[in-house]
């Protein structure tokens, strides 16, 4: 059996402070208090108050921030010899020891969709690289679904351990933490945290508890397919968006979306040097695939949004096997005009091809 | 390196090219004695100076800026420094809301001739700069988070009008549906505690069509969109100084667009409404009352009376009828008094400089530069070819940092001066709750003190206060320099 241990509320603190040692830094989720509040990942810091909510934005910037330093360079003249222009360069990825505290499944799974681009392709980005080597996940199971949430849908769940290196599970009196990796239970052994394996049936009953109140969930297993066929049927993607405002709400919310652009700024042919910037950039945008000659491909927003959910149900799934897609439901939630990416999914395999009545079976 | 580094601060210039850099030329040549701070900066006319050009100065370091034209009525180009007076004065209404002092601007008029003038200003203004010191940056103050008061008296009563003409609208909508491409209202969300906007083509989606307190989207953002279609619109009375506003920038025509309205009763701010509701699997119905709703959210009952959860831009609504209409059903509704200052600017406008700059950098912290705001907006007109998105001239970088995100909505806030409608929908679009609206809030209110109580979107023949000039500005008064 893996590691257990066991942490009361008030202990948190004590246990953040140990997760910070060594330069870590610790993302928790912090409140920020408006008319319209919100729970974003801010470093940790002895005494700030934080909360265990579901933050309204996702912990990606752990691995991808949303905007990164690739190179810096610089032209140094020789006062002696002024001929001689010397041009230094630093490349270094921006890295530090990083813990996510109490993220949640979908957050955690994430990473793991991340990571198949990032790192399995021909190539591995050495920035992203650099960041995930250097990053623990401590996610915190949650103990119900909610309106937006669709984790079950897309082979993830309240409880799903994948991309975790610690869960944590909310019991009477404190939590259980449960170590998943090597990575989760050398963190463990290190703390001084109490043993819990006593408490473990119970973090079990709460996890099935979670489970327990999920509406049933549609089976989605044709969904590649179906919505590679819609590819041409434009009428059926302008339908479902004639509401989207083409803003970058569901992609910069989402926890596995990764495109980026890149730009460079600064004076690289001064003595104050350029750098060459990546930031997250959304496909959502009419820019993201204008061309130098001015064509733009995805000229209409309902090819945009194609784009969006045929990526992360069929394409992705084509290449690397799964969807990328965590069902966080922050696109749905966030959204100005709540466009509902399940609904799309569910129109788009209704192809009037299924047994019952063209819905989409259910699965329980 | 200057020899007086240290001891000087950073202004900024902007002289028109044919009076005040020529004033500068000229005293210069008379050898006029003075103060080195100033970087100039030659423009073809103070009518070419955009106001972000002082604001991305000011947001970058700048301790002080000063723009300095040809005198009124003596333009080389006619009118470029009526336009300039305008916007220049609008902006020095606008920049305390962002915590920078207004002293830190001005604008004035030097003739090519007037050498002795041109060195009174510059060091009136530098020791000006000086007695306020270095300018506070927007990164240094630690965040500071505030809440605007949202206890608020109505004008008028808030409902929930279920009493209105929905059948008799739906019938007005069919008879007309066949000359128009298409109707846009509301309909049913996810669930039954959210609409969104619906796209009525045929009389079975106008069965779809809802009228109620959960309406919150401004569908007057889709219309630009339609230019050179027959479409019809369903308006709440905001919505309708949305379309009004858009007509008087040609944006739309007239002979183009449907509208049909019923009263609005107000409407929910569904960010107050989401907090209390809280983790729910599941709405299971709502009830509606003429106070207020009822939300039953897996089982457990939530109430929400109109008058404590109402939109902030509900409490002081002057027009919760259509002031535009062809299809105007049911009876206007009554408003009585003067609106108030909104809430999120009475929220600013009770802190000191310091704090207000405080605030926005523990605000502008958590954007992610989604822009879920500029493309709510109806009067985002730039679409996909928006300064922040350039890459020639390089507007904005791509860092990440609050200076950046400040500058976008300043941005965004000054290309609404005298034309936005206060609807709301850029904070309502915040997926993290800024309160940007207030920016917005701050330029109406110096747009109405400056233009005799101007109101964007009443009156479709009104011409917007920036689009126009008066060769004698009856509420803008010159300033000496002694």
């Amino acid at each position: 059996m893996s590691m257990i241990r066991f942490v009361t509320p008030d202990g948190l603190p004590a246990f953040l402070a140990y997760l910070s040692q060594n330069g870590r830094r610790v993302l928790v989720p912090v409140e920020k208090p408006a008319n319209k509040r919100s729970v974003v990942f801010e470093p940790w810091q002895e005494g700030k108050p934080f909360t265990l909510e579901k933050a309204t934005v996702p912990a990606k910037e752990a691995v991808l921030p949303q905007c990164e330093t690739l190179v810096r360079y610089k032209k140094t003249k020789d006062p002696e010899n002024p001929s001689h222009v010397a041009m230094s360069l630093d490349d270094t990825p921006e890295a530090q020891p990083t813990v996510v505290f109490a993220c949640r499944p979908c957050d955690a799974r994430g990473y793991v969709v991340l990571d198949r681009p990032y790192l399995k392709g021909p190539y591995a980005d050495p920035y992203y690289k650099a960041r995930r080597e250097q990053l623990t996940v401590v996610t915190l199971t949650c103990g119900s679904g909610c309106n937006t949430c669709f984790c079950h849908w897309v082979g993830g769940g309240p409880t799903s351990p994948e991309g975790s290196d610690v869960l944590m599970t909310e019991i009477e009196g404190g939590y259980v933490l449960q170590a998943i990796t090597p990575k989760g239970e050398e963190l463990l052994a290190a703390s001084s945290l109490a043993e819990g394996a006593d408490m473990f049936p119970k973090a079990e009953a709460a996890r099935k508890a979670a489970w327990a109140s999920l509406a049933p969930a549609p089976n989605l297993k044709e969904a590649p397919q179906k919505i590679a066929a819609r590819f041409n049927d434009t009428e059926f993607w302008q339908n479902q968006t004639d509401r989207c405002l083409s803003c970058g709400a569901c992609t910069y919310f989402c926890p596995t979306c990764y495109c980026f652009t890149i730009t460079d700024e600064g004076e690289g042919l001064s003595e104050k040097g350029g750098q060459r910037l990546r930031s997250w950039d959304n496909c959502m945008s009419s820019l993201f695939t204008r061309e130098a000659s001015g064509h733009n491909p995805r000229m209409l927003k309902a090819f945009r949004m194609r784009n969006r959910v045929s990526h992360k149900y069929s394409t992705y799934p084509e290449n690397w096997g799964s969807f990328s897609c965590s069902g966080c439901g922050r696109c749905i939630g966030n959204c100005p005009v709540c466009l509902d990416i399940r609904s799309i999914v569910l129109a788009a395999m209704d192809d009037g091809n299924d047994d019952k009545n063209g819905k989409p079976s259910t699965d329980k | 390196m200057p020899v007086l580094n240290g001891k000087e601060l950073r202004i900024v210039g902007f002289l028109c090219n044919w009076c005040s850099y020529g004033g500068a030329d000229t005293a210069g040549v008379a050898r006029a004695t003075q103060p080195t701070d100033l970087r100039v900066i030659r423009v073809p006319c103070s009518g070419r100076i955009d106001p972000l050009f002082i604001v991305k100065a000011l947001l970058n370091g700048a301790d002080g800026v000063l723009v300095s034209g040809c005198h009124p009525r003596d333009c080389h180009y006619a009118a470029g420094n009526f336009y300039a007076r305008r916007r220049l004065e609008v902006l020095k209404q606008f920049l305390p809301v962002l915590g920078i002092d207004e002293r830190r601007f001005e604008y004035t008029w030097v003739s090519a001739s007037e050498g002795q003038r041109w060195q009174q200003v510059v060091t009136v203004f530098t020791d000006r700069i000086h007695k306020l010191g270095p300018a506070p940056k927007l990164e240094d103050p630690e965040p500071l988070l505030k809440i605007a008061d949202m206890a608020l008296t109505s004008l008028r009563s808030l409902g929930t009008g279920q009493n209105a003409a929905l059948g008799e609208l739906k019938e007005a909508i069919k008879a007309k549906l066949p000359e128009l491409d298409c109707v846009i209202g509301w309909q049913q969300g996810y669930d039954a505690a959210h609409t969104v906007p619906l796209f009525m083509k045929t009389p079975e989606d106008v069965d779809k069509l809802v009228w109620g307190p959960f309406n919150v989207n401004n569908p007057a953002v889709y219309l630009p969109s339609f230019k050179g279609k027959k479409v019809g619109i369903v308006v709440k009375g905001c919505d309708s100084r949305s379309v009004v506003e858009q007509l008087q920038e040609n944006l739309i025509r007239r002979e183009d667009v449907t509208i049909f309205a019923l009263p609005c009763e107000g409407t929910l701010d569904m960010a107050r409404v989401n907090q209390e509701l809280g983790r729910y699997n599941k709405i299971d119905g709502v009830a509606y009352d003429e106070a207020g709703v009822t939300i039953t959210a897996d089982g457990k009952e939530h109430r929400f009376c109109m008058t404590d959860f109402a939109q902030g831009k509900c409490y002081g609504c002057t027009t919760p009828s259509a002031v535009l209409a062809d299809t105007m059903l049911g009876q206007p509704v009554k408003v009585e008094g003067e609106a108030q200052t909104p809430p999120e600017l009475a929220l600013l406008d009770s802190m000191s400089l310091d704090e207000r700059l405080a605030f926005w950098r523990g605000q502008m912290d958590r954007c992610l530069r989604c822009y879920a705001c500029r493309n709510a907006c109806p009067m985002c007109v730039c679409r996909d070819y928006c300064v922040s998105d350039s890459r020639d001239p390089h507007w904005m970088t791509q860092n990440d940092g609050p200076k950046e995100k400040l500058f976008f909505q300043t941005i965004h806030a000054l290309h609404l001066a005298g034309r936005c409608t206060g609807c709301g929908e850029c904070q309502r679009a915040c997926p993290v709750g800024i309160p940007i609206l207030a920016l917005r809030q701050q330029i109406a209110r110096a747009v109405a003190q400056l233009f005799d109580g101007y109101k964007p979107g009443l009156n479709p023949d009104d011409v917007p206060p920036l689009l126009g000039y008066e060769v004698v500005e009856k509420n803008i008064h010159e300033r000496d320099w002694k």
